[in-house]
């Protein structure tokens, strides 16, 4: 057991800070960037382009698809770095489509996607949910059918972020209607620029959008099929464990951490300063001890990774406690914010710049999305601690 | 011991719900988000016309004489279908502190414009300091000329942009409660109102005193005694404020429930899910308490006990409860209760507001540990 990065991981982490300070194109530390708005999609994109360029976008996948054989340990390094900085470089095409082409693509796709999503000239968006597909994902019906070089698609995705101007979804549909939920479930990946596709924006709380995307007929070739015919739902699980091991949850709650360890340093309230007053201290305490769980549970996931382990109960329990940490974080803020903290950004008197009440609307997603909770704790529950099915 | 309401409560309450079900529906709601004003003069007069506005207001002075606690009853089904505007700062802000310190000429003066809708009134209490304690008023009242001069910066200050008088809260003397309250118009010369954006959508207010001047018989209750009328007006805010969160935190629940029957995931109604069920089952229990510690509040002060403890008592529940069972609420909804378009956001928005006003958890407990004797 080692607690430290190697010496390599620490140089690489020094390396990838010291680039981020100096040449991100925006004040991270005052300015929240939403990537799925075109203003901030186009700022994004320069920076990942940079990032692109320094081989760190993939830096753990194989040299011949544009990484450089790092571990999973600087992959996480890396993803800890930006999600602390709220710089959004990961639109599910490095965690999510890349390894899954890696590992379920022919020849052909890996030549084709991989270097792009590694160069980053292609942005994607997470065509899984449907109206009636949220936590029962096999159960979506968006009908893909066959007819000649193309499928014809039919049926719509929610809560995604297409409205974003993605060129890419990779989305799982049904191939097969009348085979078991889970066997006629294929993973494709197409592009967005067709006939047929409508994207409709859904205004959400905090005053962001996310998107309905119905497709009436729009064809879209069948070389984005990636995997076998039908097999998509265990083509695409590979992806949602991918997707679940949870280090960012820490990282941002870190980041908030900090914002009111300082605010607290400042700010007097009822004739004394916030960090002075016990209650106050005793929460951010706690808070920090919360999360410096989380993260080590997320840096168990990775660790497992590296070693080539496949995570399991494990990376349900980080997203977890990730997510329901990082809730507790925010509420902890408005908390101690007190009434400047139902401010909005716009509002002169906003401390921090308004985060925490624009955060504290979104933040409820992160026990919904991706996995909500309770599905997580079935998950632990069954698959991890062998507990009989409800 | 009897915890039910009595017949003319029931009536009040169902009265009211039907009346905010026509009034008052969610795209109402939604359409005042978005207003400049957040209501409207016509709905105004309904409530007028209803009664609501004098509820508390003695006959003599054009009201309706009902008690404080029949005032909750009714608070209940404004929070339960979000009524927006200035209903609350103006009965239970305006009228009660009015009611509470006003002379009798003030009385027969502003009570009956309340009471029949041409008179709306608020109370400019909390400041930068963002304190509900005497020692975060920081304006000042210097008196001159028989009258006096306000200068200072009021913070959080609800529905002033529509308020036709603001009762001021400054400083008269070094005491920490050396308070004074001004019956300020609000077009008073050097005063500047600006709209703070909020959580809630609702409108709370900046408002600038540069050298306002009021005169002596616009001085509400006696100088240097102010705080003792804001002391019952935070305690009757408080315990105001939960009986329009209980109303919400109900319609909360209702909701969430319902959902969970029809929603199906897995071939089940999620609500067939024991996680589930238990999500919905704490939010009940939420509610049942909210409920009875909130009424007992009520019902104290309504008595005209000072009930302090219990008023701090049932704001430090309530608050943390609506939001716990705002928060359960969006899990069991998943992404649908996000969006704009579904009424468990406005909820949930509100109930932050809510848990503010007043005082939040911490302020009532530092009430209770005291009056645990600690
Ligand atoms: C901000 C945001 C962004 C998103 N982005 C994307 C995206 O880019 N692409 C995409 O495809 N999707 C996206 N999603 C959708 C997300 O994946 C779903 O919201 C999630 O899977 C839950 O589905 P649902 O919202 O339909 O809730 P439901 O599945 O309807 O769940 C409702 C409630 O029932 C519970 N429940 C359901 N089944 C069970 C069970 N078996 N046992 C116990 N409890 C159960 C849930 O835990 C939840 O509390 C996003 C969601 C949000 C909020």
């Amino acid at each position: 057991m080692d607690f430290r990065f190697s010496e390599e991981d620490e140089a690489f982490r020094r390396e990838v800070v010291d680039f981020v300070e100096a040449e991100l194109p925006w004040d991270w530390r005052n300015h929240e960037v939403d990537s799925e708005e075109p203003d901030g999609l186009k700022l994004v994109r320069a920076f990942k382009k940079k990032l692109a360029d320094k081989g760190w976008l993939t830096r753990a996948w194989p040299r011949e698809y544009g990484g450089q054989e790092a571990s999973h340990m600087q992959q996480l390094i890396f993803g800890v770095e930006m999600s602390y900085r709220g710089i959004p470089v990961d639109d599910g095409g490095v965690s999510m489509v890349g390894p899954t082409i890696m590992m379920s693509g022919t020849e052909a796709q890996k030549r084709f996607f991989l270097p792009k999503i590694s160069r980053a000239e292609i942005d994607w968006c997470q065509g899984y949910s449907e109206p009636d597909a949220g936590s029962d994902l096999a159960s979506v019906q968006t009908r893909a059918v066959e007819d000649g070089d193309d499928f014809v698609l039919n049926g719509s995705k929610i809560w995604n972020g297409a409205h974003s101007g993605a060129g890419w979804m990779f989305m799982l549909v049904r191939t097969d209607p009348d085979a078991p939920k889970h066997r006629g479930i294929s993973f494709l990946v197409a592009e967005m620029n067709v006939p047929g596709v409508k994207i409709e924006r859904i205004p959400c709380m905090w005053g962001a959008d996310r998107s309905l995307v119905t497709f009436e007929g729009a064809r879209v070739p069948k070389s984005g099929l990636i995997g076998e015919k039908n097999m998509g739902w265990y083509v695409g699980a590979t992806l949602l464990d991918l997707e679940r091991s949870g280090a960012n949850y820490s990282a941002r709650a870190l980041r908030l951490l900090e914002d009111l360890v300082d605010f607290c340093k400042e700010n007097v309230r009822d004739g004394r300063l916030l960090s002075d007053n016990p209650l106050v201290r005793s929460r951010l305490a706690r808070a920090a001890v919360d999360i410096e769980a989380a993260r080590l549970v997320a840096y168990n996931v990775a660790s497992m990774q590296s070693k080539g382990q496949i995570p399991n109960k494990e990376a349900s329990i980080s997203k977890l406690v990730g997510s329901e940490t990082l809730l507790t974080v925010y509420g902890l803020g408005m908390q101690i914010l007190g009434m400047y903290g139902q401010l909005d950004p716009e509002s002169k008197w906003a401390p921090l710049r308004g985060r925490f009440e624009k955060g504290y609307m979104m933040v409820g997603a992160n026990t919904v999305a991706a996995g909500t909770s309770e599905i997580q704790r079935n998950i632990i529950a069954t698959r991890g601690l062998g507990l009989p099915r409800g | 011991m009897d915890l039910g309401l009595n017949e003319a409560q029931q009536m009040l309450k169902t009265s009211a719900r039907d009346f905010l079900e026509a009034e008052c529906p969610d795209t109402f709601v939604r359409e005042m988000e978005e207003d400049e004003r957040g209501f409207t003069p016509e709905l105004w007069q309904k409530i007028a016309d209803q009664g609501w506005l004098g509820l508390v207001i003695p006959e003599q002075y054009g009201g309706v004489g009902l008690s404080f606690f029949d005032l909750t009853v009714l608070l209940e089904e404004t929070g339960a279908a979000m009524l927006p505007g200035p209903f609350f700062p103006t009965v239970v802000l305006g009228s009660m502190s009015i009611m509470e310190a006003g002379s009798e000429e003030q009385k027969r003066a502003l009570l009956p414009g309340i009471a029949d809708g041409h008179s709306i009134v608020t109370m400019a209490l909390l400041e930068p300091t963002a304190s509900w304690r005497p020692e975060g008023v920081e304006a000042t009242a210097v008196p001159e000329d028989g009258g006096y001069i306000l200068n200072g910066t009021k913070l959080f200050v609800p529905c002033a942009h529509v308020s036709d008088r603001i009762i001021v809260a400054a400083r008269t003397g070094d005491a920490p409660r050396d308070v004074t309250l001004f019956l300020a118009p609000r077009n008073a010369d050097g005063m500047t109102q600006t709209l703070l954006k909020t959580i809630a959508s609702d409108r709370q207010s900046e408002l600038v005193l540069t050298d306002v001047r009021v005169p002596a018989s616009d001085v509400l209750g006696e100088v240097g005694r102010g705080w003792e009328t804001v002391e019952k007006v935070i305690a009757w805010g408080a315990a105001a404020k939960c009986a329009e969160m209980v109303g919400g935190a109900q319609r909360v629940l209702d909701m969430t429930v319902e959902y969970a029957k029809q929603r199906v995931q897995f071939g089940r109604p999620i609500g067939a899910f024991q996680a589930v069920q238990h999500h919905c089952a704490n939010m009940a229990s939420d509610v049942e308490s909210c409920r009875y510690i909130a009424a007992q509040a009520a019902w104290k002060l309504s008595e005209g006990e000072a009930a302090r403890q219990e008023a701090a008592m049932a704001k430090a529940w309530v608050s943390d409860a609506y939001r716990r069972v705002c928060a359960t609420g969006h899990q069991v909804h998943g992404a649908i209760g996000f969006t704009k378009e579904h009424n468990m956001q406005l909820y949930s928005r509100r109930a932050k507001e809510a848990e503010l006003a007043f005082g939040d958890a911490d302020f009532h407990l530092e009430t209770v540990s005291q009056g645990i004797e600690l």
